[in-house]
């Protein structure tokens, strides 16, 4: 296959950058998006030009590096999969792809498709894990756990923290990461001694950070690649209000 | 900050602000939809007269307006304020995007913003100008023993004290009524095509604007379970979208074509 890619090139947070025009060929449909980049750096590297710098990692859907916002949609057109688990066969030969950073106040560009997502780390360090060791994995049944509750909990700790429900989002919000983490601990035994202060201080680092409110719009969870659902962030909002009204804080 | 502000100016709080008003609008949407279906009545305007009478005198009511208008413009502006704050989380766009949520959703602020047009519109037409302006009277003679009425409208230029003056003659066996002819009002303006069409199109913007706006208030409450959320779905669509806007469309149509 021979895919045309307009790519975004940006050299650095300080300057601005635009979209360039690449022409990758002899692509395999079986090759991964990654992959076709790899192609793409090591012929741009043999031409004495600069590879395009991207983000990647584990490449098999587990660490949430792999940021592109393909032809409009982040990680590409397919749902419930990262980029490193996209293939070319999705496309179809001569096609033209337009690949983008993740846009958002609080992810500024590093450098050409690579984005800073330690705003999501300090979120985490806000608040979103359990203070006190707990030991070594105790005896499956010493701690009760209702199994509706512990599919809800799970369900939620799949978020890979990819930073893609802010990309796809108008308003760039992160509730739908910050709303799993929430859940992900709310719904659990070891979560509540820091329940309360876990959401009054996650939401506020989290608009300290300058994410947008969150609309209701969907298009978070509908671009999710671990297909988190809206519910959890009604579940955030509930912790959220409640601990405002419930906490001893004055 | 006292733990409330800090609430109420978190990204949450301030969804929580427009859920509450949000929703409290709806019940006036109801409210008001229910009030204004005496219009059908073929009555004269009786039921529609003396009932506007009521919603401007009776001092509950009016708080309660009062407290409407006041939300109404909160919600409003409040909106406003956060799509834009939204917007600046995100500076720099993207070149090609390709949605996946509803265009409702994403368009609550133009939604919003025509009816924002369309109530400072209905507010001069019919509020204004019955307040404000020396509007017709209309005699209502009611035949006590039958209760038969006989609608005479007043000569141009009559005008009274009070919106409603009621005398009872026992003799006659009659209860007569003089009262601001608010429905001959509405009657005539609805004979100008362009606003009905210009009412009739708002009521799609009130229709969209519910149809992700009801649903949405409730997952901002926090309100998302299994058992109750298709019902809220189903009552926004349905009802908030479709048989609310349907009946307030009704209305200038109704006289446009019947009266
Ligand atoms: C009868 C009038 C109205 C009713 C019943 C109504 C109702 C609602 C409801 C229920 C919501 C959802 C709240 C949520 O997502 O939690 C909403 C959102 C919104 N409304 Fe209205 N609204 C009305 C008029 C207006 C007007 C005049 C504007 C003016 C600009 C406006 C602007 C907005 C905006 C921008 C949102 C989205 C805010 C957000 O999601 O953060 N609305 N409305
Ligand atoms: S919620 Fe989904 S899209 Fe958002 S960071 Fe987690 S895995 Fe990525
Ligand atoms: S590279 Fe790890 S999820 Fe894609």
């Amino acid at each position: 296959m021979t895919i045309n890619l307009k790519v975004w090139k940006q050299k650095n947070a300080k300057t601005s950058g635009n979209l360039e025009t690449y022409k990758v060929d002899q692509v395999s449909p079986d090759m991964s998006f990654l992959e076709m980049f790899d192609v793409l750096n090591e012929k741009l590297v043999q031409e004495n030009k600069e590879p395009i710098a991207f983000d990647h990692d584990c490449r098999e859907g587990i660490c949430g590096m792999c940021s592109m916002y393909i032809n409009g949609q982040p990680h590409g057109p397919l749902e419930g999969v990262t980029t490193c688990q996209l293939h070319m066969r999705t496309f179809k030969d001569g096609d033209t792809i337009v690949v983008e950073p993740w846009r958002s106040a609080a992810f500024p560009v590093i450098k050409d498709l690579v984005v800073d997502r330690t705003a999501f780390d300090r979120i985490i360090a806000s608040g979103g894990f359990v203070s006190v060791n707990t030991g070594n994995a105790q005896d499956a049944n010493n701690l009760a756990i209702g199994k509706d509750k512990a599919d809800m909990a799970f369900a939620a700790a799949a978020c890979i923290g990819c930073g893609a429900c802010v990309a796809a989002c108008k308003n760039a919000s992160a509730m739908l990461f910050v709303s799993a983490k929430v859940s992900q601990l709310a719904l659990l035994p070891q979560g509540q001694p820091e329940r309360e202060s876990r959401a009054l201080n996650m939401v506020a680092q989290m608009d300290a950070e300058g994410f947008g409110a969150c609309t209701n719009t969907g298009a978070c969870a509908a671009e999710c690649p671990k297909e988190i659902s809206l519910d959890n962030i009604a579940r955030l909002n509930r912790e959220f209000l409640g601990a405002s009204i419930s906490s001893q804080e004055v | 900050m006292s733990w409330l502000t800090k609430t109420l100016t978190s990204s949450i709080g301030k969804k929580l602000l427009m859920a509450l008003t949000g929703l409290f609008l709806c019940t006036f949407l109801v409210v008001h939809l229910i009030g204004n279906l005496q219009l059908f009545k073929n009555d004269g305007g009786y039921a529609f007269n003396n009932y506007a009478v009521f919603m401007t005198t009776f001092p509950v009511i009016k708080i309660v307006s009062y407290v409407n208008y006041a939300l109404i413009l909160f919600h409003a502006f409040w909106g406003l304020y956060i799509t834009y704050k939204n917007r600046q989380a995100r500076p720099i766009g993207y070149a090609v995007v390709k949605n996946s949520s509803s265009v409702f959703s994403r368009n609550m602020a133009i939604l919003g913003t025509i009816l924002l047009v369309y109530l400072v519109v209905h507010m001069s037409d019919f509020w204004y100008r019955y307040h404000n302006e020396a509007l017709p009277y209309v005699k209502y003679t009611e035949q006590i023993a039958s209760g038969n009425i006989e609608t005479t409208p007043m000569e141009i230029g009559y005008t009274q004290e009070a919106k409603k003056v009621e005398t009872v003659n026992e003799e006659a066996g009659t209860r007569t009524v003089i009262v601001k002819d608010l429905y001959n009002v509405v009657s005539f303006s609805f004979q100008n095509i362009l606003l009905v069409l210009f009412y009739v199109l708002s009521m799609f913007a009130v229709a969209f604007h519910l149809f992700h706006g009801f649903q949405s208030a409730f997952q901002t409450l926090g309100w998302s379970h299994p058992k109750y959320t298709p019902l809220v779905k189903g009552l926004g669509v349905w009802v908030f979208a479709v048989l609310i806007p349907i009946g307030y469309a009704a209305m200038p149509l109704y006289f446009y074509f019947f009266k």
